[in-house]
């Protein structure tokens, strides 16, 4: 296969906070390759973002620390960047797009000011830098990203526009300089299902035609099935599993994304299933060896002393979990 | 005139408006529809659609501008204040999202036997805490969480709580806005299921309000649609879900997300979402949802449709059926 485009290896981030250390990530080990469209899925406070945060090196350090691990991009570690190198990766090569477009827009600028000011950031090297260029460019993002009537957008602030236009806006914003990876952190979720559908399918679109490879986080499995090639599932700090989308949902065998996708109400009707009991732990004092064992229904002694490391199990479909460590 | 149904909640053309310095708001604009005993009634639409503010009405929060609502074929159509003690004891909410809605000063202990206090449902103060433990056990809290505050405890865990405060008073209706949209899956299955189980244990109706379809189709028996104050569709769940026939419900069924492909098939396939809620202060003349439909004619720019019954119990307010089986 080719190289991958991000790889994490083994990552921990933790917080040091008045109570304590808070052990969130546990040896996340991630991989995207070029062009491809990357899922993660876990429930809410399992770390998702905080991953994602990680690569761009926007968690608030201290209290964040990242005792162990890499990063690369592009065989470059990120983590050891300068930062002048820091910024042209995130000038020109990756981009994030957060959950809630009212908090990632500044209410007081217009929505021309702040996008004007992104091109003229991400373009300070090249020539296009006169005031009209920047313009043009401006109402060109808008409108590759469906939003009708650029030239009254431009004018408006945040607090005028929809959810579902602020959330282009983001798009826009994040797509000016062409970017070789776009995190969508749930793009969808603070939003209604009509616009919701409507923002995911624009981001499919949108990278097909760029071939931009994606990250999309969702805490809901059916966001991501449509949307991805590859579907991480992550749970209390670390991966869970990873396979082909289509695979994990015909085949899923962590018990967590068994759990989970039983959970999953559907549109076939009968009722939905038991749920998972309890819920992420406490990151303070994690439960030692696999963190999910308090909650897993098949547990074993060894689940309590050691951390399962991903066995294979088929192509491209891995579980960490000691149910399948003599899986051939 | 007394008419003998099985009706525990009817709500006839009720309307609430909102006067706003932008201009009159109306948030519900003349909806009717009727929960049946023991039922579990579904109200879906998006955020702006006007479903919390019906529910806001039935329980009292607002006084509607005009129409009705009928308890057990009681006109209660007033505010909480006015409303009788016996009245406030059959009616119960839940609220959205439980961090807001239970007081993070008071512990579960002091948010439980607020209730019990009130409606004089207990004698002494040991039967108060055996009451609350009770209660607990129901809805499969631990018994020491007595002494907890709502901080301490997850966000699931809080939503038990105020469903047993709820239930507290032995309540035969109600109104769950959004129970668990604030939660996770695996959560919210749980909570789901231990509702369901509620409903048929204490023979309970319910009026359940939410934004996710797919949830819907497993808990609802019978399901309506608003769109901008009014209801489009109303129909049997199953019926809904194998033959939607409201555009805006069509558009709505094939936005959302799903995770099989049986799933998938259920799907309507032809229509692309576009466009967004308008403000509920500008209301688009004629029938609301014509600068998004589809199927838009003529006539829906000038006249609001009316409500026609295509087939037995599922009514549709759209111009596409209102000829064709006058």
């Amino acid at each position: 296969m080719a190289k991958p485009l991000l790889e994490i290896k083994d990552m921990y981030v933790w917080f040091k906070v008045f109570g304590g250390i808070l052990k969130v990530l546990d040896g996340v080990n991630f991989i995207v390759y070029p062009g491809e469209k990357v899922g993660l899925v876990g429930e809410m406070g399992c770390g998702k973002t905080t991953t994602m945060k990680a690569i761009m090196r926007i968690l608030p350090m201290p209290p964040a620390v990242i005792p162990r691990g890499e990063i690369l991009f592009k065989g470059q570690d990120i983590l050891k960047m300068k930062q002048v190198k820091l910024q042209h990766l995130r000038k020109k090569e990756i981009s994030m797009i957060f959950q809630d477009p009212t908090a990632a827009l500044n209410p007081v600028f217009t929505i021309g000011t702040q996008l004007q000011d992104t091109i003229r950031f991400a373009e300070k090297s090249g020539k296009n830098t006169e005031k009209e260029g920047i313009r043009t460019r401006a109402i060109q993002v808008l409108k590759e990203v469906s939003l009708p009537d650029p030239e009254r957008v431009l004018q408006n602030y945040p607090l005028q526009l929809s959810g579902g236009m602020r959330q282009r806006v983001c798009i826009s914003m994040a797509l000016v300089s062409t970017n070789e990876l776009l995190i969508a952190d749930e793009p969808g979720t603070s939003l209604d299902v009509t616009i919701k559908d409507q923002i995911l399918r624009l981001l499919k679109e949108l990278a097909e035609k760029r071939n931009t490879s994606i990250i999309l986080i969702s805490h809901a499995l059916g966001a991501v099935r449509g949307m991805t090639d590859r579907l991480y599932v992550m749970y209390a700090g670390s991966m869970v599993e990873v396979a082909k989308t289509k695979e994990l949902f015909a085949h899923p065998l962590h018990p967590y994304s068994q759990g989970l996708l039983a959970a999953t109400p559907r549109l076939t009707g009968g009722g939905i299933g038991e749920g998972i009991d309890g819920r992420i732990p406490e990151y303070i004092n994690p439960p030692t060896g696999c963190r999910f064992h308090p909650r897993c229904k098949q547990a074993m002694p060894i689940c309590k002393d050691k951390k399962p490391p991903f066995f294979k199990v088929g192509k491209d479909h891995e579980v960490a979990c000691f149910l399948f460590q003599n899986h051939r | 005139m007394i008419i003998l149904t099985n009706n525990i909640l009817t709500i006839e053309q009720l309307k609430k408006h909102f006067v706003t310095r932008q201009g009159i708001v109306k948030a519900v604009d003349g909806i009717s529809f009727s929960v049946k005993e023991g039922e579990t009634f579904g109200l879906v639409g998006e955020s702006g659609s006007g479903k919390s503010t019906v529910a806001y009405t039935v329980i009292g929060m607002y006084k509607p501008t005009k129409g009705k609502v009928l308890y057990r074929g009681k006109n209660i159509s007033q505010e909480s204040k006015k409303r009788s003690q016996a009245l406030k004891k059959e009616i119960r909410i839940v609220f959205q999202d439980p961090g807001t809605s239970l007081n993070p000063a008071r512990s579960i202990r002091q948010i439980l036997e607020l209730p019990l206090k009130i409606h004089n449902l207990s004698r002494n103060h040991k039967d108060i805490v055996n009451k609350i433990e009770e209660l607990l056990k129901m809805v499969q809290l631990p018994v020491d969480y007595i002494y907890k505050y709502p901080l301490m405890i997850g966000g699931g865990e809080k939503q038990m709580v105020a469903i047993a405060r709820a239930l507290a008073t032995n309540p035969s209706f109600v109104l769950l806005d959004e129970p668990t949209s604030a939660l996770d899956v695996s959560v919210q299955a749980k909570i789901i299921n231990m509702l369901i189980q509620f409903q048929k244990k204490f023979n309970l109706s319910y009026l359940f309000i939410t934004h996710d379809l797919s949830l819907m189709r497993n808990v609802a028996s019978r399901v309506a649609i608003m769109y901008l104050g009014k209801i489009c569709e109303i129909a049997p769940a199953s019926e809904f879900f194998k033959n939607p026939l409201h555009p805006y419900t069509q558009m709505l069924l094939s936005s959302i997300s799903v995770i099989s492909d049986e799933e998938e098939a259920l799907k309507p396939k032809k229509i692309i979402s576009k466009g967004e809620i308008p403000s509920p202060v500008n209301v688009p003349p004629g029938c609301s949802f014509h600068l998004r439909c589809p199927n838009k004619m003529d006539i829906c720019s000038r006249e609001d449709p009316v409500m026609v019954e295509v087939s037995k119990g599922h009514t549709v307010r759209c111009h596409l059926y209102t000829n064709t089986h006058v």
